[in-house]
């Protein structure tokens, strides 16, 4: 029994059954095919975080904000700026208690290189309805190429706990053709 | 020292029990449940609040609620319980004298004093950081001092576990090995030495920053090694529950381990790599590889999943070897169609076997894929998984058992029957609920930690598809019926222990049964008589879900936009 000790002594010179192996077999396998699987889409899919990041000052990553507000504003909605910078430019988004800060205003198919960071707490970058979920750390300046497929308009919600406000920190992104 | 030590013989199991661990093992378990009526009343309250049309708390108390919520249940409970299960595989299994039982009861104590201390910090207010306190949120000094004095108490009750192996090996209290169950058991210890050394590294700098010895903390540091406590924890859980299972096999039925070896090498993946887990936590933050993510979070190519997909086999494989040699032989089932489902040590622990796999193992590993995680990140998908894990897997478990340990190490006839044969189906359905549901919101990418989904009172609009909506009231009432078994737990154990008729010395208890004696057919390593059809059958239809399911969300993931 489990309970008590290896009724064999030696029990490490037991055979082992042949469906036990046949299961090792098969579960060290799979647990292979999981692996490459990450690897293989690294070269074939089309979804990949990169891997670049800096570290920044949170007031200079608020100044990158403020200066492609500067330029490329192209009208306010609700007290935010709406910002329409050139396809495939350095876009900047900050996480702050309790907004997202600016509302991106993007073109359908073009890419953009987005940088995202926090001036205070940690946040979390919550795409919807895409569905796409990115950790925001203040000091840390996290930099993605996006290529929005479909036209429309997505909301930001924060994900990670940041404050008693939490709930109300939404932002926009909208893609247009 | 040892020949004061004080004995008795169980008259069910035979086993000699060490009256000082005895007394330990009680009062763990009582300060476990004890926490587990309170953190679960934390989860109620939490859930029922997230339910769209309820809507119970206020925001401010609301996560105060939830902060409270994680560390009574993930922390409290659970690390007093496996006390509990240390002192019982050590001292009670091996039929030795407890090492120094005024250590175990100094760690006891420290334990307590730092759960009531974290308790009262995150009750006045101030400290709703949630469970995890990610810097720079800052809690009050108290916060913190009371989880470290709690993960020291626990520490020493590691030692002290360990310091029991050595007596009884050196007193000669077994012959040949320690068992399977100890094993399992030692597996869990030495996480838990990794998993505390972790939480010492991070919370007491974090402590000295709160206390404003310490200007800065940096938050990507700070959320490695807090998740190398934060997930090896609940790996010690994983190895304590998976040794439950073999526990309850082998005091049900008599159930020998299919191979001491294979088990046992299934317990040592564990050791080697479930440290790596910390990862799952920093697959899309800012300043990790890619290289490192994958190697990390698949621990070293998925070898802590394969230790856990063999116990997955070799538990129920080894109650079906037991079950057929007592004549239970027809078709595929006979063995499981009449196993005893009235019994709610084995039903919760087959439950918990089930669950476990099915929905916290397969969407564990789905999750924890590097690219997935991008579509489940911080949604709500991620409690789903560990609801499945924890509370289905864990807390199930660790019910299960204590059915046994009432009557047989609090001597007592276990109260309310017909409430406990339910227990464990009330409870595992709400459970599996709570996880299918969150899961179900996850994927509508709904968020976790978050007080209202309508987004009421924010600036810009938002809506959360209705399909979420109906997740989430499905999710509230799988929480009150989940409630409701906890509630029924707490009803039959405290009405047993304090209630329940003493058993003389000597007395055999009417609950649970004698074990019968192992079954020849079960001899272990027997290649060429084991014959395990039902269980085959049952991995085969595990081992089809999971990859049916894990190739479903790579379709998911495809259908975002690119992101490179």
């Amino acid at each position: 029994m489990a309970i008590t000790p290896p009724s064999e002594r030696i029990w490490w010179k037991e055979p082992i059954a042949k469906i036990e192996l046949y299961w090792i077999i098969i579960a060290f396998t799979w647990g292979l095919i999981m692996f490459f699987m990450m690897i293989y889409w690294h070269g074939a899919g089309e979804q990949n975080l990169s891997n670049e990041a800096y570290k920044i000052k949170p007031e200079r990553f608020a100044e990158h904000t403020q200066d492609m507000i500067d330029a490329y504003t192209v009208r306010n909605e609700s007290g935010f700026p709406v910002v329409h910078p050139p396809a495939g430019e350095d876009i900047y988004l900050t996480g702050r208690l309790y907004n997202w800060w600016p509302i991106l205003e993007l073109e359908k198919d073009q890419s953009y290189r987005l940088h995202l960071s926090s001036t205070d707490v940690q946040h979390g970058f919550s795409l919807q309805p895409v569905n796409i979920n990115v950790q925001v750390h203040p000091g840390y300046d996290l930099v993605f190429t996006i290529r929005p497929d479909r036209a429309g308009e997505y909301g930001i919600v924060c994900n990670e706990f940041c404050g008693v406000g939490h709930h109300l920190m939404v932002g926009k992104i909208y893609v247009v053709e | 020292m040892s020949n004061s030590t004080e004995f008795r013989t169980c008259p069910t199991t035979g086993l000699k029990v060490d009256l000082a661990a005895e007394k330990l093992i009680k009062v763990n378990a009582v300060a476990a449940v004890v926490f587990l009526a309170i953190g679960g009343l934390f989860g109620l309250l939490v859930a029922l609040t997230r339910w769209p049309e309820v809507h119970l708390l206020p925001a401010d108390f609301f996560y105060l609620a939830l902060t409270a919520h994680g560390l009574d249940v993930l922390l409290v409970w659970i690390i007093f319980f496996e006390m509990a299960v240390l002192y019982f595989a050590s001292a009670v299994l091996l039929g030795s004298r407890l090492a120094a039982p005024k250590f175990a009861w100094a760690g006891f104590v420290l334990m307590l004093v730092g759960a009531l201390i974290t308790n009262v910090v995150v009750l006045q207010g101030g400290s709703s950081v949630m469970f995890t306190s990610y810097v720079p949120l800052k809690a009050e000094p108290g916060f913190y001092l009371g989880i470290i004095l709690f993960a020291v108490g626990a520490l020493i009750g590691c030692f002290v576990f360990f310091a029991t192996l050595v007596v009884a090996r050196q007193e000669r209290t077994y012959q040949g090995s320690i068992p399977l169950v100890t094993f399992g058991a030692m597996t869990a210890a030495i996480i838990a030495v990794f998993t505390i050394a972790s939480g010492a590294i991070i919370l007491i700098p974090t402590l000295l920053w709160s206390l404003g010895y310490v200007s800065n903390i940096d938050p990507i540091l700070y959320k490695t090694i807090w998740w190398a406590m934060g997930h090896s924890s609940q790996q010690i859980n994983v190895a304590a529950h998976v040794s439950i299972w073999y526990a309850i096999a082998a005091m049900t039925f008599g159930a020998k381990p299919l191979s001491e070896k294979v088990s046992r090498m299934a317990f040592l993946m564990y050791i080697l790599f479930l440290q790596l887990a910390s990862a799952h936590h920093m697959l899309v933050e800012p300043g990790f590889s890619s290289e490192w993510k994958i190697f990390n979070t698949s621990y070293a190519m998925y070898l802590a999943v394969l230790g856990s997909m063999i116990h997955g086999m070799t538990v129920p494989g080894s109650i079906e070897v037991a079950q057929r040699s007592r004549g239970l032989t027809k078709g595929m089932f006979e063995w499981l169609r009449k196993a005893p489902w009235g019994n709610p040590a084995f039903a919760g622990m087959f439950m918990s076997l089930v669950f476990f796999g099915f929905i916290g193992g397969i969407s564990g590993v789905v999750m924890g894929t590097e690219q997935i995680n991008l579509i489940m990140h911080n949604t709500l998908y991620v409690p789903g998984h560990f609801h499945g894990t924890v509370v289905a897997g864990t807390t199930l478990a660790f019910m299960a058992i204590t059915y046994y340990l009432v009557p047989l190490i609090f001597r007592r006839e276990l109260k309310f029957m017909a409430v406990a044969k339910l227990q464990p189906y009330v409870f595992g359905i709400g459970v599996a609920g709570i996880s299918v549901f969150m899961m179900g919101a996850g994927t509508l990418g709904v968020s976790r930690r978050h007080w209202d989904m309508q987004f009421a009172d924010a600036v810009l609009p938002f809506d959360y598809p209705s399909a979420a909506f109906l997740m989430m009231g499905l999710n509230g009432m799988s929480a009150i019926l989940a409630a409701l078994g906890g509630i029924m737990f707490v009803v039959v154990v405290v009405g047993s222990v304090f209630f329940g008729r003493k058993l003389e010395k000597d007395e055999k208890p009417s609950y649970p049964e004698v074990p019968p004696q192992s079954a020849v057919v079960a001899q272990h390593g027997s290649s060429e008589s084991l014959k395990i059809p039902g269980t085959t059958m049952l991995v085969a239809i595990f081992f089809i879900a999971f990859v049916l399911y894990y190739f479903v969300n790579w379709k998911y993931l495809s259908e975002i936009w690119p992101l490179s």
